[in-house]
């Protein structure tokens, strides 16, 4: 899956996070700041580099700002950034075109 | 040492403070101690005035050097300026190594900061702190330690001995020439200053701090003349619209007004639930709505409360304006409801920190306590509180009177919901322990309620009133599904602060924080 243009999901509210997504310089680069680090910090990293992985996404650089979400919450807003980050638009997906990823979405 | 509830207190800080580890709630019942006292300057020539010109005048007449302990009450709440301005005169004065003994800080003295960190302040005894003290301290500035004592430990810190105050600065909302306080009348009113009583009883010097001078004689005084060395007069105090806000608006929260309907309806089924019963309650939103929906049973029961205790609100002075309470017992108003009851209702009542919540005088008001309502930011499996350090590791709470009336209260009753954001508030061990969990008998969450398994009597209440009832573990289990089971926090080294059990033992302490590992 290759990330074609800067995009954003999610906010900075209380149980959210904001996911940020760049075109990377040929790797994964991955910042991570949040209000429960000291708790969550390694469980958050692992669920977002496995939703990343799971898009296929290996050039990137991506940042994540949470404020206490879960992982599917924040499964959901890697995701959502790595879609708008795809190129496609909603016009792409009105015309019947496929998700780039097929099934990857879980 | 590892105390009685399981803490490990390095020796050095038991040396250091010489104070010994924490070995049960009740251990020191029925110890005899002989009280301290202050020292007393005669005021015989009534030719002597007590007014002083400015704050600046105050501090110097007081003869504040270093290494001395200076007071204040925390009635003002956030809206307090007396702290930074009293603070702002003695640091002029390039005073080091104070200790600053406050009944609570908050983050209206996030000014006080750089004054720990150039060494003017070294020590601090609290309730608690929050905002930038807060994070001072757990990141190792305070160069001493910050003792966390609650409402009725600092009484019994004071009057014990623990602690000697050089000297007490009291904000008034209105005070005469001759040093009479009281808490209403003026601009700034706060209701009651229950908690300066201690301070102005055994502080050598006392000033009273003033924006309303009212004449001669302003009583009854909450504070008496013959405690009191002078007399200021400022602008301002505090700010009104800090120190008591408006009604809060009643929780619209469905989860809150589940958890306030299980407690109600455990409170309703226990034998403490009857004519003359005895109550205290906190602020929260759980806790407003839950003394609401009791009100409406009392009265279809005709069921009256004898005594309520404690920081008061708004919605019990309306159970006492309606008849539904005979005595509403008071130590810190929230709102501007509770301070206008206390200044009308002669059965609104004023006590001092010491009658409310002291361990070791012969007997507080919280001994007398059937129920209490609390909030924690933790729970863990042994039924320990925490309401002092956040889940992160930071210091950022207050113990207020939550491990006195835990202590006292025939049934103590936590609510808290599963999940603060990700942070299970159920967990397995708490960060640190303020309140130990012999004293707590029921945790009420919006995914169930567990009752302590040391009160087997409360369990069957708990079924009798049809909750749904869960072990402690299992409500952890819950919360740890659904957020994952959190890192164990790895702190620093240092001890950076300690948490004072209401006896003056050490229940826990508070380490340095570190940056956050990532392997």
């Amino acid at each position: 899956m290759d990330v074609l243009c800067a995009s954003v999901a999610g906010t900075l509210e209380s149980s959210d996070a904001q996911v940020s997504i760049e075109p990377g310089n040929g790797k994964l680069d991955l910042t991570i700041e949040s209000s429960v680090l000291n708790q969550f910090g390694k469980q958050i990293r692992a669920t977002v580099l496995e939703t990343l992985d799971r898009l296929d996404v290996t050039n990137a650089k991506v940042t994540v700002i949470d404020k206490g979400a879960l992982s599917c919450t924040l499964k959901a807003r890697v995701e959502g950034a790595v879609f708008r980050a795809s190129g496609y638009t909603e016009d792409d997906i009105a015309a019947g075109k496929k998700l780039p990823w097929g099934g990857a979405i879980r | 040492m590892i105390n009685a509830v399981g803490r490990d207190i390095p020796e050095k800080v038991l040396q250091d403070l010489n104070m010994k580890p924490f070995a049960g709630t009740y251990a020191r019942n029925g110890e005899e101690y002989r009280k301290a006292a202050p020292k007393v300057r005669a005021w015989m020539d009534p030719k002597e005035s007590k007014m002083l010109d400015s704050i600046a005048e105050a501090v110097k007449k007081c003869g504040i050097k270093d290494g001395m302990t200076v007071s204040f009450h925390h009635h003002f709440r956030e809206g307090d300026y007396i702290v930074n301005m009293v603070m702002e005169e003695i640091h002029k004065l390039g005073v080091k190594d104070l200790t600053i003994c406050a009944s609570s800080l908050g983050k209206a003295h996030n000014p006080i900061v750089p004054m720990i960190e150039d060494g003017t302040i070294t020590n601090i005894q609290s309730s608690g702190v929050r905002g930038q003290i807060g994070e001072a301290i757990s990141t190792g500035k305070l160069k001493g330690y910050a003792i966390m004592r609650s409402h009725g430990g600092r009484v019994r810190a004071i009057e014990s001995g623990d602690v000697h105050i050089d000297v007490a600065f009291i904000g008034a909302p209105t005070c005469d020439c001759y040093g009479n306080m009281r808490a209403v009348g003026g601009k700034s009113d706060c209701g009651v200053l229950s908690y300066a009583y201690v301070d102005a009883q055994y502080a050598d010097k006392v000033v009273a701090i003033t924006d309303t001078l009212v004449p001669y004689p302003n009583i009854p005084a909450s504070i008496s003349q013959v405690n009191v060395d002078y007399v200021v007069v400022v602008d301002e105090i505090g700010n009104p619209a800090k120190i008591a806000t408006g009604a809060a608006k009643p929780t619209t929260d469905v989860r809150k007004l589940m958890q306030a309907e299980y407690c109600t309806q455990f409170v309703i089924n226990t034998p403490y639930f009857k004519d003359g019963f005895s109550y205290q309650t906190g602020v929260g939103g759980a806790s407003i709505a839950s003394t609401i929906s009791l009100g409406k049973i009392m009265k279809e029961r005709g069921i009256k409360m004898g005594l309520g205790l404690g920081g008061i609100a708004g919605p019990m002075c309306e159970l006492l304006e309606e008849g539904l309470i005979d005595k509403i017992v008071d130590t810190q108003d929230f709102d501007l409801k509770a301070i206008e009851s206390i200044s009308k209702n002669p059965n609104h009542i004023e006590i001092t920190g010491s009658e409310y919540a002291n361990p070791m005088n012969k007997g507080a008001y919280v001994n007398q306590l059937d129920f209490v309502i609390l909030a924690s930011l933790e729970v863990d499996t042994h039924f320990n509180c925490n309401v002092v350090v956040d889940s992160n590791g930071m210091v950022t709470g207050a113990q207020g009177g939550h491990p006195d009336t835990a202590a006292g209260a025939k049934c103590t009753i936590v609510i808290v919901p599963l999940l603060q954001g990700r942070t299970p508030a159920i967990c397995t061990d708490v960060t640190t322990v303020t309140t130990p969990g012999e004293t707590v008998d029921v945790v009420i969450t919006d995914y169930g309620v567990a009752v302590n398994p040391a009160r087997p009597d409360l369990l069957e209440c708990a079924k009798a009133a049809k909750l749904p009832v869960k072990t402690i573990e299992e409500l952890r289990d819950m919360a740890y599904a659904i957020t994952g089971e959190p890192e164990k926090i790895k702190f620093g080294d240092r001890v950076v602060g300690v948490i004072e059990a209401r006896d003056g033992t050490i229940i826990d302490v508070v380490h340095q924080i570190k940056d956050y590992e990532w392997d």
